[in-house]
């Protein structure tokens, strides 16, 4: 039976995934995201479910940790934030290379380095350009909502098993502290499929089985590194999401996502009340990335105006898909700090209407 | 005489079935090709090949998972006892071993190696301790010995400099988490018999989830030490087993 | 009066590493003139003294050696 709660973001995430019939968490404490491991160890889940839940010694370790888990067919999931998420990229390149599934959750908080604990989409590009070392892409969703959140835990590992792929939900503190009204699905079972690729121990009369990132021959490993490539122009094809608000005569786009875009919706419905003709795109996939609609409506708007929680970073997709046919601007508070729509509307003014 | 006592019924002594076909990619005379045999032997005896999950490190046996004929995950360096204890927590029935050298277990893997003790996961670690980085050509690992030379330490170690020999058998076996702790050569016929022994009792611990078994096999490294094989284990026993001497560092009590 | 034993040596795989000769109590092993297709010098029997032991194949690195024994 479907269930509506008033649930904060990162309890949220969690649920979906006791839910979603996830087998295993792995995962080191950090703030702004330490309630999901907390949310999962109330819970008891290994009575509720069997799902396995352990706090690692490092992230480090907690994403080798879901090599292992994956590495036998396992639905794996790990989260963290920035610094965390850092230390968790060779681990990644790994997955990606043996092509292996999971989930891991990024709640950004600003930076470099250690930075803040605020909110921010600083890793946008790091993210969506692989992160690790080596030709890979993760599959990244980027939620707006408490529910969309508790969507994606599901879809994310349709998406990772579907394509053997790590996918990444780039959320950030906002979300995962707010709470909001919140429609959860029903129990999943937990999956007791074998995969003809897991370690889950040598069949009789059948080879075994080897879960590798290594090959020595160049050859062997240009065949791997095009094998994942079409694999990325497939996800490209298929997976692309994005919502769009008012974009049939709009005359300039606003683009932005997760929890920015809510305030640049705002901001785009104060410049509506001011007579402007403005649109947006909300990109719900990071990668594979709206491009397409974008280049589509650069052929129709006169302007094209991210807004983000960084300095910077979407807007280089932005610039991609537009392909020079109109100005791209950019506008970003970041290190924590949350623009308002008034300046999102003063900054759109001044960069395109002439303040 | 001349009796042809070559016949399926005379059969004594053959390869492991828990091992590839594969021809070994290791130095002539470097005691990882004994050390696989033996572990693979100890699976073959148990009956587990099927129910049994290896992780190969990063090193000299990276490709570790072409020889042993069970299914077999690549780790990275040094991370294989998380990886194990990844697949041990969702498959509790299965047996897990790691099978890792000095540079990838007591270097850059420290933490994995304690942490998991520590836990007492119920897997095999397998420690190959040569005292040298042997696939990158012979730089300094953390057991080698005070005064030996690597491509590092090309004026042998200096303990002032360079840091101490890492005795990291005796470290984990303080650990509550760690069940048996034991240390090993596979350079006779009569020591390499028992290590797979020391592999068996291991893997039986494991069934009764006993928590973590470490079986440490002091080795050769001929070509990095420069040496004839047969020189390379006159010199480890000379040298590195008064530093680590063989046997039993933890047992049940 | 100890029982017959024999080896064979795979000697394509073998690496000459010389360990199982060392490891022999009967002396039935020793090195060959010529080299393999790897260019090894591989190990060969000399003497028909092998008791099947089995301490050769017990060493051997590369796994090269199966032995037989009377029943």
């Amino acid at each position: 039976m479907k269930e509506l709660r008033l649930m904060k973001g990162n309890e949220a995430l969690e649920e979906a995934a006791i839910r979603a019939g996830v087998d295993a968490y792995f995962g080191y404490p950090i703030t702004p995201q330490s309630e999901i491991i907390e949310y999962l160890m109330a819970e008891d889940t290994e009575k509720r479910t069997g799902m396995v839940v352990l706090q690692a010694e490092s992230e480090v370790a907690a994403i080798n940790m879901i090599y292992g888990a994956a590495g036998c067919g396992k639905k794996a999931l790990t989260s963290s934030s920035g610094p965390g998420i850092s230390l968790k990229q060779e681990g990644l390149s790994y997955i990606a290379g043996a092509e292996l599934p999971c989930v891991v959750v990024n709640i950004v908080r600003g930076g470099p380095g250690l930075g803040t604990i605020q909110p921010s989409q600083s890793d946008y590009l790091q993210s969506v350009k692989g992160g690790g070392h080596g030709d890979y892409k993760l599959i990244v969703l980027a939620p707006a909502t408490v529910q969309e959140t508790v969507d994606y835990v599901k879809l994310a590992f349709e998406l990772a098993f579907k394509y053997r792929n790590p996918v990444m939900i780039l959320s950030d503190g906002i979300i995962g502290q707010m709470m909001e009204k919140v429609e959860l699905f029903e129990q999943m079972p937990r999956s007791t499929k074998e995969y003809e690729w897991a370690t889950t121990g040598k069949k009789p009369g059948k080879d075994h089985v080897i879960v590798t990132s290594l090959q020595l021959k160049p050859e062997e490993q240009e065949e791997v590194n095009l094998r994942l490539q079409a694999k990325y122009r497939e996800v490209e094809k298929n997976e692309v999401m994005y919502e769009a608000y008012n974009i049939d005569d709009a005359e300039y786009l606003f683009v932005s996502f997760g929890s920015c875009a809510r305030i640049t919706q705002k901001a785009m419905e104060m410049a509506r009340e001011k007579g402007y003709k403005v649109g947006q795109i909300r990109p719900q996939t990071l990668y594979p990335y709206p491009a397409e609609i974008i280049n589509k409506l650069a052929d129709q708007v006169k302007g094209v105006f991210t807004v983000e929680m960084n300095d910077g970073q979407m807007v280089e997709d932005v610039r991609l898909a537009v392909n020079g046919k109109v100005p791209v601007e950019h506008y970003g508070r970041f290190g924590g700090m949350i623009p308002s729509p008034d300046e999102i509307l003063n900054a759109f003014e001044q960069k395109f209407i002439g303040g | 005489m001349a009796e042809n006592l070559i016949k399926p019924e005379n059969l004594v002594y053959e390869k492991s079935k828990s091992m590839t076909e594969r021809e070994l990619h290791y130095c002539p005379g470097c005691g990882h090709g004994t050390a696989h045999r033996m572990l693979a032997e100890a699976i073959d005896d148990l009956d587990i090949q099927g129910e049994t999950i290896g992780i190969a490190p990063v090193g000299c046996s990276v490709l570790a998972y072409y020889y042993f004929d069970v299914d077999m995950l690549e780790a990275a360096h040094g991370r294989a006892p998380a990886v194990a204890t990844g697949i041990k927590r969702v498959l509790p029935e299965k047996y897990v071993f790691t099978y890792q050298g000095d540079g990838d277990l007591a270097a850059i893997g420290t933490a994995e190696t304690i942490h998991a003790c520590n836990r007492g996961e119920n897997i095999l670690i397998v420690f190959i301790n040569n005292g040298i980085y042997g696939m990158t050509g012979g730089q300094m690992a953390p057991t080698t010995l005070e005064n030996m030379k690597s491509t590092t330490s090309p004026r042998g170690r200096d303990i002032k400099t360079m840091g101490n020999p890492l005795k990291i058998s005796e470290l984990v076996a303080e650990l509550p988490g760690t069940y048996y702790a034991t240390r090993h050569s596979v350079h006779t016929p009569a020591n390499a018999r028992k290590t797979k022994r020391a592999f068996k009792k291991a893997l039986e611990y494991q069934k009764e989830n006993k928590g973590t078994c470490l079986v440490e096999v002091v080795s050769n490294c001929p070509s990095n030490w420069k040496m004839t094989p047969a020189e390379s284990n006159k010199w480890m026993e000379e040298n590195m087993f008064p530093f680590y001497p063989l046997g039993d560092i933890k047992t049940p009590k | 009066m100890a029982k017959k034993g024999d080896v064979v040596i795979q000697i394509e795989k073998c690496k000459g590493c010389e360990l199982c000769i060392a490891s022999c109590p009967q002396n039935v092993l020793a090195m060959s003139d010529k080299v393999n297709a790897k260019g090894f010098r591989y190990a060969v029997k000399v003497n028909s003294d092998c008791t099947g032991c089995a301490n050769c194949a017990v060493v051997c690195p590369d796994a090269v050696i199966t032995v037989y024994r009377e029943k």
